[in-house]
């Protein structure tokens, strides 16, 4: 079915330039304007006047106004702006992966990111982080995940390549047996943990953007925009890419080049995210797709208008997972999947009806 | 916003020294108790009324459940907890995130570190901290005495007993399998105050057993909490493995409430005083 629209849509990029402009200038006031309406809404109940008030007054608190100024500036704003990036950088990774792989299903994590990520976060929580808690305290899950991911996708990567050319299918293949193996271990440390890791696991792997601080943001913000910032430049490359590897080589581009780019930018966007907020599912298959059945396939289009929409999407999860369950909070990671889904499924049946037509 | 990191530093520090000024706040008005034995504390000192929220793990007294719930001790929301207006939050040991804490701590709500654990030195102390902080002193030392005292008298009359019961705590029978206590565990902390010995000694936390493991340890006596065994009509004995065993051939099955048992908070003497006096019906122990 998808490779069905990458085919339609590649025949008429020539309708579709406009489109896409459009979207992603739509998109971009959107995300805009969901970022506003979030700054408002949270468990604590603070007007939009009271909200602009304390945003003019600046981040230094008066004794009057200590608590509210907490709430706007150390903790919604930091949530709001490190939740943009992790929602763009996973629906931006989504739409590099299924480009490089050339298949709907991937998504980032088949660069071997989550695997390695949770092993590693997984093996923090339950072993503890040793020396390196000393050094890193509360960093310590974090800097875990980050490095757990790079180094399996580095690994993976490895087994891929010989003679300096990347087998596509072989990464693939390789990634399911390493995510296999890392979820044999992860299981044998859930094996060893007590409830409360149990529990820590549990809400770790559901994701949330709970943690999320200003220190947050200036760590693991700056590897998000770097590989946000570098994807576009992938954008002809995957599109030359759909024609196949040979084809693609034969239009004069350096298809290992673009294979190697695109995992590392991949890997790292997606690491920093499962940093700052741990493992948040869907965003980077359903984003990608969506936005594949509205302004096509072509990357240029495709990509910038991932990552507005995956930062919309996990805004709009976030308002909800603070709010719901409050004065408690929902992992973000079950509502990405409940507010998208439907959606995604109601497009889908939407096309169908078209194309039977 | 030219040197943004600089700026969130001091901004930083500035809350800081803002929370070090308002940390000397008497006389709390909204307490938020994270923790089950922290709240059963502050109800045992008749202080529930200061109570704006509890968490997850605060299920005793069950009036907890008509208060607002800030979700799971270990995965509180910063926003959540501040948008009650608390003056002071009563966190126990291991709660967190320390993302959480932190930015509670900053918008200067009060913090109060409880000691968690399942020691009998660490009873009186959590109870005298509670208390402390509610500028309750001389009733929470009254309390926390009574219950070292209490704990103190048990052992000296469990004194007496010549051969230890060996006991299988049994956590739950879900899916016809046992997930049995080791150490590190309030249960175990439990058996032992009662003066008998964990049969499942050696291993840490809880941990799936199987049947022939559970035969094997050769329990005295299955300890469970009331409502672990539904699965079997609360009859553990219906399964071969466990009939086959000393507890099994002489019935001896001992079943307990669950927060009762294990909370860890005032009514832990009581509660080691009643599994003794179940674990040795001849020992004559004086009733709580």
């Amino acid at each position: 079915m998808t490779a069905a629209s990458l085919a339609v849509s590649s025949t008429d990029t020539g309708d579709r330039t406009r489109t896409g402009r459009l979207a992603l200038i739509l998109l971009a006031l959107l995300l805009v304007l969901t970022a506003i309406v979030s700054l408002g809404v949270g468990p604590a109940a603070l007007s939009p006047a009271r909200v602009v008030e304390i945003l003019l007054s600046g981040p230094r608190p008066s004794e009057a106004n200590l608590g509210d100024t907490v709430i706007v500036w150390q903790i919604r704003l930091p949530r709001i702006l490190l939740g943009c990036l992790v929602g763009a950088s996973l629906a931006c990774g989504g739409a590099l992966m299924q480009g490089l792989f050339r298949n709907p299903l991937a998504d980032p994590g088949l660069a071997g990111v989550s695997s390695g990520s949770a092993l590693a976060a997984v093996a923090v929580i339950v072993l503890g982080g040793g020396f390196l808690d000393s050094i890193l305290g509360p960093w310590t899950l974090p800097f875990a995940a980050f490095f757990g991911g790079l180094a399996s996708t580095a690994l993976l990567y490895t087994v891929a390549t010989s003679q300096g050319r990347t087998a596509i299918a072989t990464m693939l293949l390789a990634g399911i047996a390493l995510g296999a193996l890392a979820g044999a271990l992860t299981g044998f440390l859930v094996f060893l943990s007590d409830d409360r890791q149990l529990r820590d696991i549990t809400f770790w792997s559901l994701g949330g953007l709970g943690g999320a601080s200003w220190e947050r943001l200036w760590t693991c913000g700056p590897i998000m925009v770097a590989a946000l910032l570098a994807s576009p430049f992938l954008a002809r490359g995957l599109n030359a890419l759909v024609l196949g590897e040979a084809e693609a080589f034969h239009l004069g581009l350096s298809v290992q080049r673009l294979k190697r780019l695109a995992i590392v930018i991949v890997a790292a966007g997606t690491a920093a995210s499962v940093a700052a907020a741990g493992v948040v599912g869907f965003v980077g298959i359903v984003v990608p797709h969506l936005l594949r059945l509205a302004v096509g396939a072509d990357h240029r289009f495709l990509l910038p208008a991932s990552a507005l929409l995956g930062a919309i999407l996990i805004l709009v999860a976030d308002m909800a997972a603070r709010t719901l369950a409050s004065p408690a909070e929902l992992p973000i990671g079950i509502l990405t999947a409940i507010l998208g889904a439907p959606f995604f499924l109601w497009l889908l049946l939407r096309r169908r009806g078209f194309s039977e037509l | 916003m030219r040197f943004p990191v600089l700026r969130s530093l001091s901004l930083a520090l500035a809350l800081t020294g803002l929370a070090a000024q308002s940390a000397s706040a008497q006389d709390p008005k909204r307490v938020v108790s994270i923790g089950g034995a922290a709240t059963e504390i502050v109800y045992a000192l008749g202080e529930e009324k200061r109570l704006a929220a509890v968490d997850t793990t605060s299920l005793y007294p069950p009036e907890t459940k008509a208060l607002p719930n800030v979700g799971y001790i270990r995965a509180l929301s910063a926003e959540g907890v501040l948008s009650l207006s608390p003056d002071m939050i009563l966190l126990e040991d291991g709660a967190g995130p320390p993302e959480a804490v932190k930015l509670i701590d900053a918008a200067g709500v009060e913090v109060v570190h409880v000691p968690a654990g399942h020691s009998v030195e660490a009873l009186p102390e959590k109870i005298r901290t509670v208390a402390h902080a509610l500028g309750r002193d001389s009733d929470g030392n009254a309390m926390a005495s009574k219950v070292s005292t209490d704990l103190a008298a048990l052992q000296k009359e469990l004194g007496a007993v010549k051969a230890r019961q060996k006991v299988l705590f049994i956590l739950s029978l879900k899916d016809d399998r046992p997930l049995a206590a080791g150490e590190d565990t309030a249960a175990d902390a439990m058996i032992r105050l009662a003066g008998a010995q964990n049969v499942l000694a050696g291993t840490k936390g809880y941990k799936g057993l199987s049947w022939e493991a559970a035969s094997a340890l050769q329990p005295d006596v299955i300890l469970m909490m009331d409502r672990g065994g539904e699965a079997h009509g609360g009859d553990a004995f219906a399964l071969p493995a466990l009939a086959a065993t000393p507890a099994g051939r002489n019935k001896r099955l001992i079943k307990m409430d669950a927060l009762y048992l294990l909370g860890f908070g005032p009514r832990t003497p009581a509660a080691a005083r009643e599994l003794a006096s179940r674990l040795y019906p001849d020992l004559a122990l004086r009733q709580p």
